[in-house]
C-alpha cells in the first residue's frame, strides 16, 4: 500500500479560542492540518466540544517568533527597580478616597 | 554588564542543570524551550505517548457499542465520549510533540508496538454493562491518576491534563448510572452487573502499575515531579473512592480481604494477581492483537482522505500564487 508507507506530515496549526464576547483569544493547545480551513474546523471539533468558544483563530506554528529562552532573565529585567509603575509604590496617599 | 550576565560566558551543562534543578525545587514548570535533562525528556516522551495512545486505543471497546446500546439517548452519551478519548489523545500527541518527537514517529511506534499503551483495554467487553464498568471503574482509575499529572512540572502536560480532567467527570458518571440503571432492573440485569464488575474491578486497580517496590522508574519520575504520588497510593485512595459507590449501587467488589481498616483509616485489599498483569503486558491479554490490528487498518484505511486533503491544500494554494 502505497498510500500507508508515504508520509503525510500535516503543518501544525496554534489555535486560539475566544471563550465570550469581550474576551481575547487565549491559546487553546495545537492540532494538525492541511490547510487553515481544516484547521479550524478541527479546532472546533477538537477545542470547543462544550460551548467553550465564540470564535477560533488559528496561525501555522511556524509563522511564530518566540523571544530568546535563554535569555530571559536579562531581557525581562527593565521592569524590576522600577515599582514606580505600580499604584501602590504611592503609599503616602494611601488613605485619600476615590484615589 | 555584569560579569555574571556577560553573553561571552555561556553557560556550561552543569549551571543549566542547576538551573533546571532549581525550577524543580521552586514547584515552577518547565517549558518546551527551557534547557531539560535528556532523561527527564526521554521518560516525558514515553509517558505522555502511552497516555496518548492509550486514550486513542481506549475508544475500540466504546466504540464497538455504539451502535447496540440500548436507546437513542446512549448512543448519544457513549458517542461523545468516545469522541472526547480521540481528543485527549490529540492533546497529548500536540503537548508530546513539543519535546521534539514527531506525530508521524509516535503512530509509528504505536503500530509496530514498539510503544505500549495501557493494559486495560486489551481485555474484552462482551456485554453492555461493560460501558458501565469501563466509565465507572476504567474512567475512574484514569482520574484519579490524572488529578495530580495536572500538577505535572511539565507545562504542556499539566495543561493538557488539566481539560482532560474537566472532560472524565462525566464518563464516570455517565458508567456509574449504566450500572445503577442495571442495578435497578430486573433479576437478570442485576447478574449482567455484578458479573461485569467482578471481570473489571482487579484489572481496574492494576492500571496503577505495579506495586512500588517493582517500580523502579517512580522514584525518580516523582522527584521530577512528573508524578506527584506513588502507584500504591492512588491504588489505595481510588479503592477507599470505590466502595461506598459499589455499596451505593449494590453491587459486590470481589475481594475476599477489602475490609475497613480502623487503624490504618483506609480500606485493607487483597494481592493482586501481577503475573496476570506482566501476561496481558506482554501481549497475551484477551484482545492484544485485535485492537492493535483494528487501529493500523483504521490508520491505513484513512490514508486517502489525509493524501487528498494535502493535495487539495497543496493545489489551492499554487492557485492561489497564480492568481496574486
Ligand atoms: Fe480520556
Ligand atoms: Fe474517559
Amino acid at each position: 500500500m502505497t498510500g500507508a508507507e508515504r508520509r503525510e506530515t500535516w503543518p501544525l496549526w496554534e489555535v486560539f479560542v475566544r471563550s465570550s464576547r469581550g474576551l481575547s483569544h487565549v491559546h487553546a493547545g495545537s492540532l494538525h492540518a492541511p490547510d487553515a480551513e481544516l484547521a479550524v474546523r478541527n479546532a472546533r471539533d477538537l477545542y470547543t466540544r462544550r460551548s467553550e468558544g465564540v470564535s477560533i483563530w488559528v496561525v501555522p506554528a511556524s509563522a511564530i517568533t518566540a523571544s530568546d529562552p535563554d535569555e530571559k532573565d536579562a531581557y525581562f529585567e527593565s521592569p524590576r527597580g522600577k515599582d514606580f509603575r505600580r499604584a501602590t509604590y504611592y503609599t503616602a496617599s494611601e488613605s485619600v478616597p476615590h484615589l | 554588564m555584569s560579569a555574571a550576565t556577560s553573553p561571552t560566558a555561556s553557560p556550561s551543562e552543569a549551571s543549566k542543570l542547576a538551573a533546571f534543578d532549581a525550577l524543580i525545587a521552586e514547584n515552577q514548570r518547565i517549558e518546551p524551550s527551557d534547557w531539560m535533562p535528556e532523561a527527564y525528556r526521554k521518560t516525558l516522551v514515553r509517558q505522555m505517548s502511552q497516555h496518548a495512545h492509550s486514550e486513542i486505543i481506549g475508544m475500540q471497546p466504546e466504540g464497538n457499542w455504539i451502535t447496540r446500546a440500548p436507546s437513542l439517548k446512549r448512543k448519544a452519551i457513549l458517542m461523545a465520549k468516545v469522541q472526547d478519548e480521540a481528543g485527549h489523545g490529540l492533546y497529548l500527541y500536540s503537548a508530546t510533540e513539543t519535546l521534539g518527537i514527531t506525530r508521524d514517529e509516535m503512530l509509528d511506534q504505536l503500530h509496530t508496538g514498539k510503544a505500549k499503551y495501557s493494559s486495560i483495554f486489551n481485555y474484552l467487553a462482551p456485554s453492555w454493562a461493560d460501558m458501565g464498568s469501563i466509565g465507572w471503574l476504567v474512567d475512574g482509575a484514569a482520574i484519579a491518576n490524572q488529578v495530580p499529572l495536572c500538577r505535572a512540572s511539565y507545562g504542556p502536560y499539566g495543561r493538557a491534563m488539566v481539560r482532560i480532567c474537566k472532560e472524565e467527570s462525566f464518563h464516570q458518571r455517565q458508567g456509574f448510572e449504566i450500572l445503577l440503571a442495571l442495578m435497578n432492573g430486573t433479576e437478570a440485569q442485576q447478574r449482567m452487573a455484578q458479573e461485569s464488575v467482578d471481570r473489571w474491578y482487579a484489572p481496574a486497580l492494576m492500571m496503577f502499575g505495579p506495586p512500588d517496590a517493582e517500580s523502579p522508574n517512580s522514584q525518580q519520575s516523582m522527584a521530577w515531579k512528573i508524578k506527584r504520588f506513588s502507584n500504591d497510593d492512588l491504588r489505595q485512595r481510588f479503592v477507599d473512592m470505590i466502595v461506598p459507590q459499589a455499596e451505593f449501587l449494590g453491587v459486590t467488589l470481589p475481594d475476599p480481604d477489602l475490609r475497613w481498616n480502623e487503624d490504618r483509616g483506609h480500606y485493607d485489599f487483597g494481592e493482586l494477581d501481577w503475573d496476570e498483569f506482566y501476561a496481558v503486558l506482554r501481549g497475551s491479554g484477551q484482545a492484544n492483537a485485535l485492537r492493535l490490528a483494528k487501529r493500523r487498518a483504521a490508520h491505513d484505511e484513512g490514508a486517502w482522505v489525509r493524501e487528498a486533503a494535502r493535495a487539495y491544500a497543496e493545489r489551492a494554494a499554487s492557485s492561489e500564487r497564480l492568481a496574486s
